[in-house]
């Protein structure tokens, strides 16, 4: 099972060494692992798709949380989150194919983001499925190149919170 | 140290000066290291620094001296070492003090930091190197950051569940000039956080378990040692009434010589501590983390036992068995609010049932020939002792003899590469203790292999009168290694044999003691010869070349499942 590990990390060297050095040495899976900035200057937020089960990710989680640079780590099991996947997509595409093409990407809420003679590159943003499902749509015409990010998830507004 | 008016005004210092004003802060009186290129700036503010300096003849010496320092006291450990060559020596003593929670700093140096990633040389990614195996590391590149590191450094090793620090100091980061406390020096680590009171739902529900148990085993690790909690340990046992098995890293932690006492539990463990384990409904396991080597067949063990778990580590809960009540704290707190909490109860079926175990498999070995068996040497150190010695092994049959046949009485006279099991741990880890503590008697029990991979550190117990008894249990193999081939692979000894010279010259050599043993009749007369010598002292015992360690339970059995059983059966 995938779960969807948010970590807070210092804004250090070395962080990110350690955190992945961590999931090698005890032999962890990760799926995807995206590091970017928020909005304290010092910390870093690095989202983690795990797979394994409860049992599993649970040590992965006390590991992760045991380095002393990360300062807070959350699993989004069992949780009503967001999660966005961003893709650049380069799909063979001549000037006939075009108009069918531009249906597709706005099927999915998609942009196309630079066009030549032979192919259009399009950005898809959305949850990890429909990244995955666009890619299959786009296979009949060929894929040239692909570069994904991995997950980003944040949790929904939940009353329950408040109280 | 908060910045103040009077440090405003003080002299700049370099990073050098700042290291060794550092140390001597965090309440450091001695320092093992080696010196070397990078790290000359340090050493030069080291010549006049009030540090009692040991020099060992290799880093990994260093670094197992610093360990045992740690052990027999309870202090931080600090190991110094140069850049490439230096820190790279330094990590099989890092990572033995990682396996066994030991607080430990290291200081290394590295080179120019304009120069890092060229290749420079004696240049290797310290940190990259040595981050699975610290607790945490760290590169100061500003001497800015150099004092609040260190601290930063003692306080991660010292607290929660201990572990060598590393901090590597560029050559120019000791020669830069900075005010020491003109700038935050306060620790700052946001990520750091240590629980070490007890939740005390959890206490309790792990009382209403104790108290309801018919046949409760108290399962006992180092982390009890660590915190020091022994005669907390002590009380809560008494007053509850357990029985208590301890694993190798525990050993000290309980008094032996107590009627209560099972021993040592798992692999080599004894029969009724494994026994007792296995029927228990209730294990208490206090400082301990289910290692392999102690619970056999995972799925198998303590099957029809609730299982209560106190550890300062929340990453060692569950790990590798499934806890019915973790408490997650320090064990000397706990141990404390769960004492109040908890009953007398007989348990008479229960204790009576141990007893039998205890008379039908003690722990004997046959003392009929005429040759020298290992376990009666340890024996007899252990009966002369009377356990008021501090005792440092290798690894191999030698060390689980000792865990087996020396009656450990107090906490920190057991000093012993458990977890990652290093050979040559023995001989340095003797003078680490005997610098920690010149007016004991540190014996190092060791085999002929183990002490072969470490002997040059014989020169530094001489140059420092550094009293530490060598008893080398000689039989010409790594014993472990030809137990396993012998038992398990058709006994074909593969490379498991070594010609060794005769240790008692080597030590003569050296400029200590040595003494050779081939006779039964001569162990004593010897041992109390080597227990009245002034200085280091070495005794090669000639012993049975293929006696084994029994009982022992096969890789992949249940830890009822032992082998030697028979053997144990007829000393009783």
């Amino acid at each position: 099972m995938k779960h969807i590990l948010s970590a807070l990390v210092q804004n250090k060297p070395g962080v990110l060494a350690h955190v992945a050095g961590m999931f090698a040495a005890r032999a962890f899976n990760i799926d995807s692992l995206v590091v970017g900035r928020t909005e304290d200057p010092e910390l870093s937020r690095m989202t983690i798709v795990v797979l394994g089960d409860d049992r599993v990710v649970e040590q992965v989680r006390k590991q992760l949380a045991k380095i002393v640079t990360v300062v807070k780590v959350q699993d989004f099991a069992n949780q009503d989150v967001v999660q966005r996947d961003m893709m650049l997509i380069s799909v063979a595409c001549t000037p006939e194919k075009r108009p069918e093409m531009l249906a597709l990407i706005e099927m999915f809420h998609g942009k196309v983001v630079d066009i030549g003679p032979k192919f259009v590159m399009v950005e898809v943003c959305g949850p990890e499925s429909k990244v995955e499902a666009f890619i299959d749509a786009c296979r009949p015409y060929g894929i040239k190149t692909l570069a994904r990010t991995g997950s980003i998830a944040m949790p929904r507004y939940n009353k329950a919170d408040e109280k | 140290m908060a910045p103040d008016a009077t440090y405003a005004s003080a002299p700049a210092k370099n990073g050098a000066q700042i290291t060794v004003d550092t140390l001597i802060e965090q309440g450091v009186d001695t320092v093992f290291g080696y010196p070397g290129g990078v790290v000359l700036p340090l050493f030069d503010k080291l010549y006049d620094a009030p540090l009692n300096f040991i020099i060992p003849r290799h880093e990994q010496g260093g670094a197992h001296m610093a360990d045992a320092y740690a052990r027999a006291t309870g202090k931080v450990g600090v190991v110094i070492a140069t850049s490439g060559p230096g820190a790279c020596n330094l990590t099989t003593g890092i990572a033995t003090a990682m396996m066994d929670s030991v607080p430990m700093v290291a200081i290394t140096g590295q080179v120019r930091t304009d120069l890092i990633g060229n290749d420079a040389f004696q240049e290797a990614d310290t940190t990259g190197i040595t981050r699975p195996i610290t607790k945490h590391n760290v590169i100061v590149k500003d001497v800015n950051d150099l004092a609040r590191t260190i601290r930063e450094a003692f306080h991660i090793a010292s607290t929660g569940r201990p572990g060598p620090v590393l901090v590597d100091i560029p050559v120019d980061v000791f020669v830069a000039q900075c005010q020491p406390e003109s700038i935050a020096s306060q620790i700052d680590l946001p990520g750091y956080k240590v629980r070490v009171h007890g939740h005390s739902r959890q206490i309790q529900l792990a009382a209403q378990a104790i108290n309801k148990s018919q046949r409760p085993v108290l399962y006992v690790g180092g982390g009890v040692i660590i915190a020091n909690a022994a005669q907390e340990l002590r009380q809560f046992a008494k007053k509850a009434n357990l029985p208590v098995t301890m694993t190798f890293m525990g050993l000290g932690s309980y008094d032996q010589t107590e009627p209560g006492s099972l021993d040592m539990l798992g692999m080599h463990g004894s029969a009724y501590a494994n026994f007792a384990v296995q029927e228990s409904d209730c294990l208490i396991s206090i400082g301990a983390r289910f290692d392999d080597r102690v619970t056999g067949k995972v799925k198998t063990f303590a099957a029809n036992a609730k299982i209560i778990h106190i550890d300062i580590d929340p990453a060692s809960i569950s790990k590798n068995i499934h806890v019915d009540i973790p408490v997650v704290g320090d064990a000397k707190l706990i141990l404390q609010e769960l004492s109040a909490e908890v009953e007398y109860q007989p348990r008479k079926e229960w204790f009576d049932k141990i007893e039998n175990w205890k008379k039908k498999y003690p722990m004997g070995f046959d003392n009929n020939s005429e040759i020298i068996k290992p376990q009666y040497v340890i024996k007899m150190i252990s009966d002369m002792t009377k356990g008021n010695a501090i005792i440092c092994t290798g690894v191999g049959q030698h060390q689980m003899w000792t865990a087996q046949f020396y009656k450990f009485t107090k906490p920190r006279t057991f000093i012993s590469s458990g977890g990652l099991g290093t050979m040559g741990f023995g001989l340095p880890s003797a003078i680490g203790a005997q610098v920690a503590m010149p007016s004991e008697t540190v014996i190092d029990i060791d085999g002929d292999s183990s002490f072969s991979m470490t002997l040059q550190e014989l020169a530094t117990a001489v140059q420092y009168n550094l009293p530490v008894k060598v008893c080398i249990l000689n039989n010409g193999h790594m014993g472990m290694v030809r137990q396993w081939q012998e038992l398990f692979y058709g006994k074909r000894y593969s490379k498991s044999s070594l010609i060794s010279p005769n240790f008692a010259n080597v030590a003569k050599a050296f400029g200590a003691a040595g003494y050779l043993v081939e006779k039964k009749s001569d162990v004593k007369p010897t041992l109390e010869k080597m227990l009245a010598e002034k200085g280091p002292c070495v005794v090669d015992f000639h012993v049975e070349a293929e006696e084994n360690v029994w009982p022992m339970v096969p890789a992949g059995k249940s830890l009822h499942e032992m082998s030697g059983l028979d053997i144990l059966e007829s000393m009783a």
